[in-house]
């Protein structure tokens, strides 16, 4: 063997590659594909090799491997029992010990907490109520976000002349959400930007401004206005269909971005309007809003540039007093807010954030639509659900319990190929995704990527016309904010309580 | 009602949250829009031939012009558990409005136990405090009137206000039609405008007050079906106020079309569209005024759709409305002989009250049928000319 581990910095990885050698042509695919150098070819043997401490367990020598060579599994350790000190603990520990930093993750949170989703049961028709088959009958699920004024005016003339305000126009209550030109790669930008035309619905530029060949989304596109304020510009807010300020993220509330300077390429720098090479650092708040009513000088003041022509949201993430801070976001003239679940992703994040700071996004969306309903202001304000939706039964039980729309992100990455290794803050993304290297994001093909999108939204939309179909209800309106079409198994009063849902079989 | 919560105590903190209650049913209407009236026999008979459309758990009338000497007080109809909740009913009463007279609601022995009904005919007066007064403001006679029926409704155990109009009257409890036309001696009343219901509920324990007409002042709402957005739809009622008690989908209707078209303004043809609004597709195709008008009334009005099948008969006092939901899966026809118009669940009810109608039809889903009184039948009827709704 080549390589010996280097015992300075040895932690054991999570995964071993297991490749059955008899299956193995020696085509070295894997060890031109793996970006983290875990497969690796020795000529003197004539054999591939594998470094398991490198493995992220990404899967991509497993789909690339011609004969199905290779397996990648678990790593057990078997450390002695201790109920305190877990194995994640330790080598947290020796992490910190030996590389003297903060480790940083991606993704949402990976640790056990309750999925609120599964507990979560829907209903149907029976006798009493025909069940309406999709196929047959119309089923509307067009949706609009923004601001609605709570009463039309008809006076003298035939038509109202009530205005209502800037709306986002959706054929599909599902958008995709942030995640910036930087984070991901062009590729996926333009891939999600086709599928956006195609469902007629939107994407989110994310903080990282708009890549000038991304322009011509804009009639599909959110552009975000966050802390760091990168590539945002006159052109930029006036091309989208909507402007969102990005107060905080459910993966890392409370904490700002930081993208790395290698990453920040030429046209990355021309993007996002800062120097090549420097670190791209979003800080923790936005210095021109340490109150509510900064808030509202900012929406306001993108009100203006943009000519009160487009809706404003306001993404915050979701964490313990969320549903006064919405209503303080309504009444700051926001048109819609985004609430962010603490199992939303992310490109980067502390550890300790992601996974323990921040609360699930079903107990947040419940106590925020009941809270501005209380207020009597869940007019004035559209919701959008967001952090770690995995299917379209997470979509319709988030509009049942008050959602407008939902926003997917690590849901939409992983139908164009990620496999949630968690590594994306790392710029090597083995998929192609979460990379800026020319030689790994050309792996998503955006004609292909933008096909697999738009497969994913059709069929979660006729899913969801299918559920809808089976309660007897025809239009996604009769469904908001409907909590009897949802009943709760395993759950506690309290958690009934806040989600505003009846125990099954009540 | 007391009887009905058992059970539910133990989800009683968990806030709007109801269950609600499911039915199918059995509709008949009758309008004369000259103002001539009718007796209550016809209207008996027409809703008794759809003996099987209901299951004895409940049936209801309701009669516009039948108080025409009292025709400028709110007439009160409150049903009663027990003297006692007569007397808390009464001192709310007392408290708030000026009674012109009160008396119990004629009625036959039926041979089995129930509660007692009494009408009132009030007229809101001035309060003692201010306090008193910002709640209950003199001069908004409809919303005062509005207010203490809720109040009624919610605060006194065993006193439920089954109508709050003028100039009618709202007749309902459990049992076949048949039973509650003779407990109220509906032959006896005459009306210009009648509405009838026979209730086949599946899952309801017997409360005298979930039969239907529901009624809010002048609005009375028949229904068949079950509404899929009653949650939707409650919720969204219960920002502007309005709080469900009496346990069942039709409830919603009623309160909507309080909020809609009287606190909104909306005219019924609105209203009409709010419940049962054309689909997308058919609002891209419409001319562009039309085209806009429908998508805000679908933005801001989304919440108030009613979903799921349903026929309602509405009446109020300016006339009747007739409406399906918008893939018209319950029944409803429409006949129509001279100046009398008729509406029920089967063509076989119209024909057996008015054997050869002009016409007989079957109003397209979504399509509301809206009929109106003459103008000088309303001035006769009520004094004054129509504020048109």
């Amino acid at each position: 063997m080549k390589w010996m581990k280097n015992l300075k910095t040895y932690i054991p990885g999570d995964f071993v590659v297991v490749r059955d050698d008899n299956k193995c042509i020696r085509c070295k695919a894997c060890v031109e594909q793996c970006s983290f150098e875990a497969n690796f070819y020795d000529d003197e043997e004539d054999r591939v090799w594998s470094w398991d401490g490198h493995c992220v367990g990404c899967q991509r020598c497993v789909y690339i491997c011609p004969t199905d060579a290779i397996r990648v599994e678990p790593r057990e350790e078997i450390y002695r029992h201790h109920e305190n000190w877990k194995i994640y603990h330790i080598k947290g520990i020796e992490k910190r010990a030996n590389f003297g930093g903060a480790p940083i993750v991606s993704m949402g949170t990976d640790k056990e907490y309750p999925i609120y989703w599964d507990h979560i049961l829907l209903n149907a028709s029976q006798v009493t109520n025909p069940a309406i088959d999709p196929l047959r009958e119309p089923m509307e699920l067009k949706t609009f976000i923004g601001r609605k004024p709570s009463v039309l005016e008809i006076k003298k003339s035939k038509y109202s002349k009530t205005k209502i305000p800037p709306q986002l126009e959706l054929e599909i209550p599902i958008m995709f959400s942030a995640m910036s030109y930087g984070a991901v790669s062009k590729n996926v930008i333009e891939a999600l930007g086709r599928a956006s035309e195609a469902m007629a619905t939107c994407f989110n530029s994310g903080e990282g401004g708009l890549y000038k060949e991304h322009y011509k989304f804009g009639n599909r596109l959110i552009v975000q206005v966050a802390s760091g304020r990168f590539g945002v510009h006159k052109d930029y807010l006036n091309i989208a269909s909507a402007i969102e300020i990005k107060i905080g993220q459910g993966a890392k509330p409370g904490i700002g971005g930081h993208l790395p300077g290698e990453k920040v390429s030429k046209e990355i720098s021309e993007t996002r309007m800062m120097p090549r090479g420097a670190d791209a650092i979003s800080p923790a708040p936005h210095h021109d809003i340490y109150s509510i009513e900064d808030l509202r000088q900012l929406i306001y003041a993108l009100k203006e540039a943009t000519r009160y022509r487009k809706p404003v949201i306001v993404k915050i993430a979701a964490v313990h007093n969320v549903a006064a801070i919405a209503s303080g976001i309504a009444r700051a003239g926001a048109d819609a807010i985004c609430i962010d679940g603490f199992k939303g992703g992310t490109g980067a994040s502390p550890q300790v954030i992601r996974d323990c700071v921040g609360i699930p996004l079903e107990l947040a969306l419940a106590s925020v639509d009941t809270r501005l309903r209380e207020e009597g202001i869940r007019n004035e304000v559209s919701l959008i659900a967001s952090g770690g939706t995995r299917c379209s039964t997470d979509v319709i039980k988030a509009i049942a319990l008050g959602a407008d729309a939902v926003y997917i992100g690590t849901a939409a990455l992983v139908a164009i190929g990620c496999h949630l290794c968690q590594q994306c803050q790392r710029g090597n993304c083995a998929w192609g995704i979460a990379t800026q290297d020319p030689f790994l994001s050309k792996r998503v093909n955006p004609d292909i990527a933008a096909e697999k999108l738009i497969n994913l939204l059709k069929v979660w939309s006729l899913e969801i016309k299918e559920m809808m179909g089976a309660m007897g209800i025809n239009s996604i309106e009769s469904l908001r904010g409907n909590r009897l079409a949802l009943r709760g198994v395993g759950l506690t009063d309290t958690d009934l309580n806040i989600l505003g849902i009846l125990p099954a079989g009540a | 009602m007391e009887v009905f919560r058992q059970g539910y105590e133990e989800f009683a903190h968990i806030p709007s949250v109801e269950v609600k209650d499911i039915s199918g049913c059995g509709l008949a209407g009758i309008i004369n829009t000259d103002g001539s009236l009718v007796g209550g026999a016809k209207i008996a008979d027409a809703i008794q031939i759809m003996h099987d459309r209901g299951n004895g758990l409940g049936a209801g009338f309701a009669a516009y012009g039948i108080y025409p000497e009292f025709k400028d007080f709110y007439a009160l109809h409150l049903m009663y558990d027990d003297e006692k909740a007569r007397e808390e009913t009464e001192e709310i009463l007392e408290k708030r409005v000026t009674i012109e007279q009160r008396g119990g609601i004629p009625t036959r022995h039926i041979g089995r136990k129930r509660p007692f009904f009494f009408v009132y005919f009030v007229k809101p007066r001035a309060q003692k405090s201010i306090v008193e007064a910002e709640e209950y403001g003199e001069e908004k006679k409809d919303e005062f009137i509005v207010r203490m029926c809720m109040k009624i409704n919610r605060g006194v155990k065993g006193s439920f206000v089954i109508s709050s109009g003028k100039n009618m009257g709202v007749f309902k409890g459990i049992g076949f039609p048949e039973e509650i036309a003779n407990l109220f001696r509906i032959d006896e009343y005459e009306a210009f405008c009648w509405t009838a219901h026979n209730r086949f509920p599946t899952n309801t324990p017997g409360w005298w007050g979930g039969a239907h007409p529901f009624c809010l002042l002048d609005w009375t709402v028949v229904h068949n079906g079950e509404i899929s957005s009653y949650g939707t739809n409650k919720r969204y009622l219960e920002m502007y106020g309005y709080r469900c008690t009496q346990l069942t989908d039709t409830e919603v209707i009623a309160y909507l079309l309080d909020l809609l078209a009287r606190r909104h303004k909306l005219p019924l043809e609105m209203v009409a569209a709010c419940f049962a609004p054309p689909l997308w597709e058919e609002i891209e195709n419409m001319d562009e005024d039309k085209k806009q008008f429908y998508q805000k009334l679908r933005m801001i009005y989304g919440s108030c759709m009613l979903n799921g099948p349903f026929s309602i008969l509405v009446g109020f006092k300016g006339g009747l409305v007739g409406l399906n939901d918008r893939i018209k899966l319950r029944p409803l026809m429409v006949g129509k002989k001279e100046k009398t118009w008729y509406m029920a669940s089967e063509e076989a009810a119209v024909k057996h009250i008015c054997p050869n109608p002009d016409k007989i039809w079957a109003p397209k889903a979504g399509e509301p049928v809206i009929v109106r009184l003459e103008k000088d039948a309303y001035r006769e009827l009520y004094g004054k000319s129509e504020e048109r709704i």
